[in-house]
């Protein structure tokens, strides 16, 4: 095995131009576990920790924050979690401390599982992920587009994983995860959802209960017809039960170690009522505030 | 490959390292510092924590070539030689060892948890050290030891 260390993002891009097989390592929360126990052998590790430029966010002139693939949940927890709420309760899901000072999200990019605590928010956030390759240079790709199968993304094998683009969140947002308990734990299922209400429409996550993440875009198309944005009132309960039903809809979950199919969609409509709820309930206090 | 990094303020070049080896291995079996355990190796467990640059991470998930230049501080550095760390008392004076096994990672985790806040609440002990396992499940006396030392960092105990 080979050990490449580079230091800036250039040599980065380089080396994986050159080494297209070798398996790019951040945190090492999923790469470390794969070789300690010899499920997987790759023939070049390709360290990132040393290139800084991986380890910063800016905000952008189009008001996106654009936050390295290797900033760590913790940071993402402690210096984004008023502008990315979403991610930084999904972020405070993640393992444990220690897992959160080494995990990040470009890792699980990287990995694409479709268990992985970063991918709902992303996709209700309406995140781009920006990836790069020597030869051809940057590629924007929507998170909604980045996931192509179990462990698979649109990632090419020359490419790496820059950062990802994210508004700063203009309504409520939240997460919601089914585990045996609070702390480390793989996902059963989960759900993020955002509103928008410049858009008057809400963007959704599932996540662990299909072979990739996914929005429940059914879900999402009742909402913008259904809900009024102008109004203060409760959300009506027909509406909840219409909008939990479409979102396990959306889910293709399988009878696995974690849970079953029929748990899964069943969690998924609960944590989508729920999410809606307190999403709901925050959008009307803001804007009885605002009134 | 060799490695050199700084390990309880003290300079190591390591030779012979496998490039998919971890840093908890490079410790116990290259460096003679067997204070941090191996249990788990994937994260679960905490037992191999040690600092990294001053943040609490698993020894087993980091990768030996990413230690190069960084410095890292095991249980065996938490002491200043026969002068126990106040958390090390702390466990010691509470009764918060049983088999001893978890006993190195919770030290490191609790010890950057009052390091960076002097007054924890229980759920943020908790959830501090909510990555660290103890199968004999002595949890209220590791709860009990974390209280004291911090109640005697912020002088009131």
């Amino acid at each position: 095995m080979e050990f490449l260390r580079p230091t800036t993002w250039g040599e980065a891009l380089a080396a994986k131009a050159e080494r297209p097989d070798a398996v790019p390592i951040q945190g090492g929360t999923d790469v470390m576990v794969e070789i300690n126990f010899d499920v997987r052998r790759p023939v070049a590790l390709l360290d990132l920790n040393q290139v800084t430029d991986l380890a910063g966010w800016e905000p952008m002139s189009d008001g996106r924050l654009r936050v390295g693939a290797g900033v760590p949940y913790a940071r993402i927890i402690s210096e984004l979690g008023d502008r990315l709420p979403g991610l930084a309760q999904a972020s405070r899901t993640v393992g444990s401390p220690q897992i959160r000072n080494r995990g990040s999200v470009g890792g699980n990019l990287g990995a694409a599982s479709p268990a992985g605590d970063s991918h709902p928010p992303l996709l209700a956030g309406d995140a781009v992920i920006e990836v790069e390759s020597a030869a051809r240079g940057t590629r924007m790709i929507p998170a909604a587009e980045f996931y192509l199968g179990v462990k698979r993304s649109a990632l090419e094998p020359d490419e790496l994983i820059r950062a990802f683009w994210m508004a700063p969140a203009e309504g409520p947002q939240y997460f919601s995860k089914v585990g045996t308990r609070n702390a480390m734990v793989i996902a059963v299922c989960s759900f993020a959802i955002a509103l928008h209400p410049q858009e008057r429409r809400a963007r959704t996550g599932v996540g662990s209960a299909a072979p990739t993440p996914r929005r429940a875009l059914a879900a999402e198309e009742f909402l913008a017809a259904e809900l009024d944005w102008t109004g203060s009132g409760p959300l009506d309960a027909a509406l909840l039960a219409r909008f939990g039903e479409l979102a396990a809809q959306a889910a293709s979950p399988i009878d696995d170690v974690r849970g079953t199919a029929d748990y899964r969609r069943h969690a998924v409509a609960v944590m989508a009522r729920r999410t809606l709820t307190w999403a709901w309930n925050d959008y009307r206090e803001e804007a009885a505030a605002c009134a | 490959m060799r490695v050199n990094f700084t390990v309880n303020g003290r300079p190591e070049a390591v030779d012979g390292v496998w490039e998919g080896e971890s840093l908890l291995y490079v410790l116990r079996e290259r460096v003679g510092l067997p204070g941090s355990k191996n249990a788990c190796e994937q994260g679960e467990c905490g037992s191999c924590t040690v600092y990294l640059d001053g943040l609490p991470v698993c020894a087993c998930l980091v990768a030996a070539g990413q230690a190069e230049g960084r410095e890292v501080r095991t249980v065996e550095g938490l002491a200043q030689g026969d002068r126990l760390d106040p958390i090390q008392e702390a466990f010691v004076e509470c009764g918060a060892v049983q088999c001893g096994f978890c006993t190195p990672g919770l030290l490191v985790q609790a010890h950057d948890l009052i390091e960076r806040n002097a007054e924890p609440s229980d759920a943020e002990i908790r959830e501090a050290l909510a990555g660290n396992l103890c199968r004999c499940t002595g949890y209220e006396k590791i709860l009990d030891a974390v209280r004291l030392a911090a109640a005697r960092k912020a002088g009131v105990a």
